[in-house]
């Protein structure tokens, strides 16, 4: 027996070691990582949410929580949807275009299932605050070409009444709407898409 | 045998004192400037003591987190004293950090061979930052909320893996009872540390290679016959001293804000942050706290989300660079060129100005402002490989003056 050192084996027992022994590192950061995931609680309630709509008024804007979120449902008037069209040049996404902001059923002109009836995610694309609900025409602060819409305080993000972006505003993408169907004539469901319906 | 000798049989105790205190030799030369450093110390050490005190009376939790701290400021016994020491001491904190900086700026104390130094005191304000970023939602009032919205969005620009990383930052698909849950766990455990480990290397690279001075002499370089720098003295007692005369000073104007305004006009605590956290309505003007508005003002300077915080957290990351975008051989700004000066001077009205501009509205002319000093913040560093090679240096003195 002699007693020169096999270093190619040294070499390759400590590089196996070493791959072994990162491997197990990291499936030991899976499940710490992991436990910083939304909880089964957090994605639970984000289970669909049923909203009356008889009550709701022309213009009258309701703000329901899904997901912890603000969504707002409203009632447009004709002559604010007859607006919408004439706003196109503007907005940066005039078709829905953009395919994650809203649900196959709402990619229309007025980004909804029943022409009056807006459903929205109440969430600034930019940053996530709370744009504030601005139907008023012309106000002092917004200019006299403001024809209604959500304007968001943190960043000056604008949006008009179908939740779609201005152009040259911080806000990239226009507000998402969120999966939602109607029951029945009175009660919304928020949060799923009808069923059945291709 | 004495204690202290059975102590050093056994651990290097003597030998721990004299490398840092008692034979750190640091130039005699130290001014106005050389207090930062002691000072944020001070302050780390105040955040740590009233910290864990308050987490004795804190629930980090959604529903109870606002009262908790209501219940702090009127019903715990002097725990309006602790909390306003905690929440007057952050913005100190950052006070005296910038102070600290701006002193690293004008004599040159990152150029080599303090490189490393520079490198953790940024690593330091960066876990400064995440730290206090993350203590200001624990209030769990509106600007906690919907400041921890803001920024926790911020990660979802980031392509492709943005919107999945906000999540998981989030812990559910807004701000909620699991991110304030966290943010405390990262506030009171993982951060601070961070923190201590930081400035542990901070002070260790620091006292490895030397203290600079106002002069930005090297004072090893002219030694005495026992090897001792010739214009250097004892940090203990000489600076030990010093230091508490600074912290003295410190002391009475950190108890006049503590005492008489702690709230600071809503610059250290926020109106907005007296009303418990709604997540359906976001606050009219929504704002950082003042040491986070020039960043913030760059990011709403650029009208794009992506470039936005590309360019937020290039503003950063271009100050770990500074020790290799100088190329002047000279540290100090008292024997550097016009150059220099001139460009520094553009750069602190910058970052005064982006800071004032980040807490006001994002509208029109402040919009307008706001992209022209951000542009002028990043000329400061991206044409400082120029200036400082054409700039017409003076001669350095071989000791200090």
């Amino acid at each position: 027996m002699t007693n020169t050192v096999d270093t190619d084996k040294r070499r390759f027992l400590t590089n196996a070691t070493t791959v072994v022994g990162s491997i197990g590192a990291v499936a030991v950061a899976i499940p710490f990582i992991s436990s910083m995931s939304p909880s089964a609680k957090a994605r639970a309630a984000g289970a669909p949410v049923e909203v009356d709509i008889s009550k709701l008024e022309i213009g009258q804007l309701l703000t329901i929580e899904w997901r912890g979120k603000p969504v707002w449902i409203f009632r447009r008037s004709e002559e604010s949807l007859s607006t919408l069209a004439t706003l196109t040049a503007e907005l940066r996404d005039p078709h829905s275009d953009e395919v994650d902001q809203q649900p196959d059923c709402c990619k229309n002109d007025a980004r909804s299932i029943r022409d009056d009836l807006m459903v929205l995610v109440g969430i600034c694309t930019h940053l996530g605050c709370a744009p504030t609900y601005r139907p008023d025409l012309a106000p002092e602060d917004l200019g006299p070409d403001w024809k209604g819409g959500f304007f968001c305080p943190c960043h000056g993000s604008k949006f008009d009444l179908a939740g779609r972006v201005y152009q040259s505003v911080p806000a990239p993408t226009n507000l998402v709407v969120p999966p939602h169907y109607f029951i029945n004539e009175h009660q919304l469901l928020i949060g799923e898409e009808a069923k059945g319906i291709a | 045998m004495r204690l202290i000798e059975w102590i050093d049989a056994r651990f290097p105790l003597s030998k721990l004192v004299n490398a840092h205190l008692s034979e750190y030799y640091a130039p005699k030369n130290f001014n106005f400037w050389y207090f930062f450093g002691s000072l944020a110390l001070l302050i780390l050490v105040l955040q740590i003591v009233t910290g864990i005190f308050l987490t004795m009376h804190y629930k980090p939790d959604a529903e109870l987190a606002f009262a908790s701290v209501e219940y702090i400021m009127r019903d715990v016994e002097w725990g309006w004293l602790i909390r306003y020491l905690h929440s007057t001491g952050a913005s100190a904190f950052f006070i005296v950090i910038y102070l600290h900086m701006f002193r690293g700026l004008i004599y040159g104390s990152y150029k080599e061979p303090r490189e490393l130094v520079w490198i953790f005191g940024m690593l330091i304000y960066l876990a400064l930052m995440a730290e206090a970023f993350m203590g200001y939602l624990l209030p769990w009032g509106q600007m906690s909320y919907w400041g921890a919205q803001v920024i926790t969005s911020l990660f979802g620009a980031i392509p492709y893996i943005g919107e999945g990383l906000a999540l998981w930052i989030r812990g559910d698909f807004v701000v909620a009872d699991a991110t304030l849950n966290r943010f405390f766990a990262f506030h009171v455990i993982a951060v601070p540390l961070v923190l201590v480990g930081l400035v542990g290397a901070h002070i260790m690279a620091l006292h490895e290679v030397g203290s600079n001075n106002p002069d930005g002499v090297e004072i090893k370089k002219t030694k005495d016959k026992q090897g001792l720098p010739l214009d250097g003295i004892a940090f203990h007692p000489y600076y030990s001293v010093k230091d508490l005369v600074g912290i003295i000073v410190f002391l009475f104007i950190f108890s006049i804000i503590l005492f008489y305004m702690p709230e600071f006009g809503g610059w250290f605590l926020e109106k907005d942050n007296f009303i418990p956290a709604n997540p359906l309505q976001t606050p009219e003007h929504i704002v950082p706290v003042w040491y986070f508005t020039p960043f913030y003002a760059i990011l709403r300077a650029v009208p794009d989300k992506l470039f936005g915080v590309m360019a937020m957290g290039g503003a950063i990351v271009v100050l770990f660079l500074i020790p290799w975008l100088d190329r002047s051989p000279v540290k100090s700004i008292r024997y550097r060129g016009p150059l220099f000066k001139i460009a520094l001077t553009v750069f602190i009205i910058s970052f005064l100005t982006l800071g004032y501009l980040g807490t006001q509205p994002a509208t029109g002319l402040y919009t307008l402002l706001a992209q022209i000093f951000s542009i002028l913040y990043f000329a400061f560093f991206f044409l400082m490989p120029i200036y400082t090679s054409l700039d017409k240096d003076k001669p350095v003195p071989d000791r200090v003056t």
